[in-house]
């Protein structure tokens, strides 16, 4: 493992202010290192002071080895390279020339390009998969072929080490799978380090090899992402009150519709999902059950249900669990059936089900 | 089109009508010499002094003095509309030419009164110094509020206000030359003789020349600061560099022209459309070219369209730069909302 950049007690900050305290923080070749956070928490001021845009206020930045004061302004360039969230519109230039001015640190005086500095365009293109765009008119293309070509900038500029700041904010889906899928490739073959912030914490959890939690002015917390994104640590750091962080699924739950459950809801293996979310968004409070802790349904049903009657991971329904859902039974205007399969370890859910046949609050999905 | 036919066609196209141009230059004037006349004393074959006076010692340093000047002015625009990202700042609009017209009017009216003529070095020197006044002015402006609207709006009041100081001056100073100053501060091309021409070619080739050699950080400049700093850009010295060329280009066209309205803004932007590029390596050469004849285009219109009377230069690129300015401004607006 060769480190590329470590920091050691650095404060960022504007005019002597600091916003982000005490870091210590290290960027190995290869590998991805995320900044998370709520919004203004100082991601953007950590990776400015990162890449030398902003005067760090304390501390030490090493790009390999050496402080990154030492570095002049074209060798800093030649080791790192950027992608940042400010809008560019030049007119007139064609995507090649922009990716082209990644090689500015490389050529001489009057720019002219050798043939390897064009090897070097056309592989940053073909990585970024920009290549059919290349002679587009850079103002006339789409946000997420935007972000393409300023990476395949950055690639051109062959870093050691690059840094993003919220790289997939503002693009669609397809496009912000495309951009990390890129991000992989060059970690693994080019075997660059990457530091970015991201707002996507579903995205950050699955693409990271380490996290950096920023909060109140300091590193909350750092970590390889299974320690990180735990739906306790993860409701704390973003201070959520309404809803849920959802570890499992490592997405968001809205709030549960508390009060007596109206609905009870029998499912099972997935299928329940999206009736709780339905009953959620139209506003009605239902119970769930019985549902195996281990069930694809219980993360979502746990956090959305007014009422749960669960039983232990591959144990068959208990009578009391089954009495209890009985009990819930009578008191709700209505049972709902997924049309979820039964088996030996739920056969307690099909008598549920005969039950709320035999007196008339049966509905089918 | 290739991009490269599209740049040669629009290369040749301006270099044909600027050679028409200069040569329209030597044959039209207030003085009637025929059409062979004037081709006689070009071919070295009269012996007519008045007609050789005439071409060499005004027609032709008017010409060459047309196509520095708008050339040096039109790439100042340029440099000044990569510096602020903003296509309409130009020196006039800036009020950039405006301080170097004050300074030079001072100076001018100062060496009257004390009885010197003013040389050229040093009439360059003073509309270099009101250059730099005013840019200092706009530069402060520029880094409080980042909005260009203000940052026109702040040119064209500093403009106003050295307007207003050199009515002022020139109305109170007391000397016959002063009528000479008066037309000088409306902008002509007017009065400029061969060595004028040395002097302003001195200052603007090399200026030009240094643009050009920096068109590699002005080509990574397009992307913003940020970009061009990561890249390896010396954003200090390069922002310098472009304010001290700018401004230079501009004081000299002052020095000898006066203010010389709307160049700036519209040349480059034509030479932009016609060329589809915004890359300096090719904008710096067909700016000066595009300025050149649009500079000779005007002062031919200028001195002829109601000879005797002459025009000043500004009245007549007023004309054809300022709807120039307009459509920007709708297309920015327009491109914006869409």
């Amino acid at each position: 493992m060769e480190e590329i950049l470590r920091t050691e007690k650095l404060s960022a900050g504007y005019g002597g202010k600091i916003i982000v305290g005490d870091m210590d923080i290290t960027a190995e070749r290869g590998k991805i290192l995320t900044l998370i956070g709520p919004n203004g928490a100082g991601k953007s001021t950590v990776l400015r002071t990162l890449i030398r845009q902003l005067d760090r206020i304390s501390g030490n930045i090493a790009v390999l080895g050496r402080d990154i004061g030492s570095f002049g302004g074209k060798e800093l360039a030649r080791t790192m390279s950027i992608l940042m969230t400010e809008r560019t519109d030049p007119e007139l230039i064609t995507c090649r020339d922009v990716i082209a001015s990644g090689r500015y640190p490389y050529t001489g005086q009057l720019g002219i390009l050798s043939d390897s500095d064009r090897r070097q365009v056309s592989e940053a293109m073909e990585l970024t998969a920009v290549t059919d765009i290349a002679d587009n008119d850079f103002s006339r293309i789409s946000d997420g072929q935007r972000q393409r070509v300023m990476l395949a900038r950055a690639v051109a500029q062959e870093p050691d080490i690059l840094i993003l700041d919220e790289p997939t904010s503002y693009l669609d889906l397809s496009h912000k799978l495309k951009l990390l899928d890129i991000l992989k490739k060059l970690t693994r073959e080019r075997r660059i380090a990457v530091i970015m912030s991201m707002h996507e914490i579903d995205l950050a959890q699955r693409i990271s090899d380490r996290v950096i939690c920023i909060k109140g002015g300091y590193i909350d917390r750092m970590g390889a992402p299974d320690e990180i994104f735990t739906s306790e640590y993860i409701s704390g750091l973003y201070g959520i009150d309404v809803g849920c962080y959802e570890e499992h699924y490592g997405s968001a739950e809205l709030s549960a519709v508390s009060g007596e459950p109206r609905y009870f809801v029998i499912s099972g293996s997935g299928t329940g999902i999206n009736i709780f979310r339905r009953l959620q968004r139209e506003g009605i409070p239902f119970a769930a059950g019985v549902i195996h802790e281990n069930d694809l349904d219980y993360p979502c049903g746990a956090a959305l249900a007014a009422e749960i009657v669960t039983e232990r991971a591959y144990e068959p329904i208990s009578v009391e669990a089954e009495n209890r859902a009985r009990e819930i039974i009578k008191r709700c205007e209505r049972v709902i059936y997924s049309g979820c399969p039964f088996g030996s370890m739920n056969e307690g859910n099909r008598r549920l089900l005969q039950y709320a046949e035999s007196i008339g609050k049966l509905k089918s999905e | 089109m290739s991009k490269r036919a599209r740049y040669i066609i629009g290369f040749s196209a301006t270099a044909a009508l600027l050679i028409v141009l200069f040569a329209a230059g030597l044959y039209t004037g207030s003085a009637a010499l025929s059409f062979s006349e004037v081709t006689d004393v070009l071919a070295g074959k009269s012996d007519d002094i008045t007609a050789r006076n005439i071409i060499f010692g005004i027609r032709l340093p008017r010409a060459a003095a047309a196509v520095i000047l708008g050339g040096g002015l039109s790439v100042s625009g340029y440099l000044l509309r990569t510096f602020f990202a903003n296509p309409i700042a130009g020196p006039y609009v800036l009020g950039i030419s405006s301080g170097a017209k004050l300074t030079v009017a001072f100076a001018m009216i100062f060496a009257l009164r004390e009885g010197f003529a003013l040389n050229s070095a040093g009439l360059i020197a003073a509309a270099f110094a009101g250059a730099m006044i005013s840019m200092g002015f706009v530069l402060m402006i520029s880094g409080r509020v980042k909005k260009s609207s203000v940052l026109i709006i702040s040119g064209v009041m500093i403009g106003y206000i050295c307007s207003a100081l050199t009515d002022f001056a020139v109305t109170f100073a007391d000397d016959s030359n002063i009528v000479n100053l008066h037309n000088w501060s409306m902008g002509s091309f007017s009065g400029i003789d061969s060595d004028d021409v040395k002097a302003m070619s001195a200052v603007i080739f090399p200026s030009v020349l240094v643009g050009l050699i920096m068109s590699k950080q002005i080509s990574a400049y397009r992307l913003g600061e940020t970009y061009a700093r990561s890249s390896g850009v010396n954003i200090r010295l390069f922002r310098a560099m472009l304010i001290l060329l700018s401004s230079l280009l501009s004081a000299a066209v002052t020095a000898f022209a006066g203010p010389v309205s709307f160049v700036g803004i519209a040349v480059p932007q034509l030479m932009k459309s016609i060329t589809g590029t915004s890359k300096p390596q090719i904008m710096i050469p067909a700016s000066f070219l595009g300025g050149a004849a649009f500079c000779l285009l005007c002062d031919i219109i200028a001195r002829t369209a109601f000879a005797p009377s002459e025009l000043s230069i500004s009245t007549v690129t007023a004309v054809f730069g300022a709807p120039v300015v307009i459509s920007i401004m709708l297309d920015r607006n327009s491109s914006k909302a869409g």
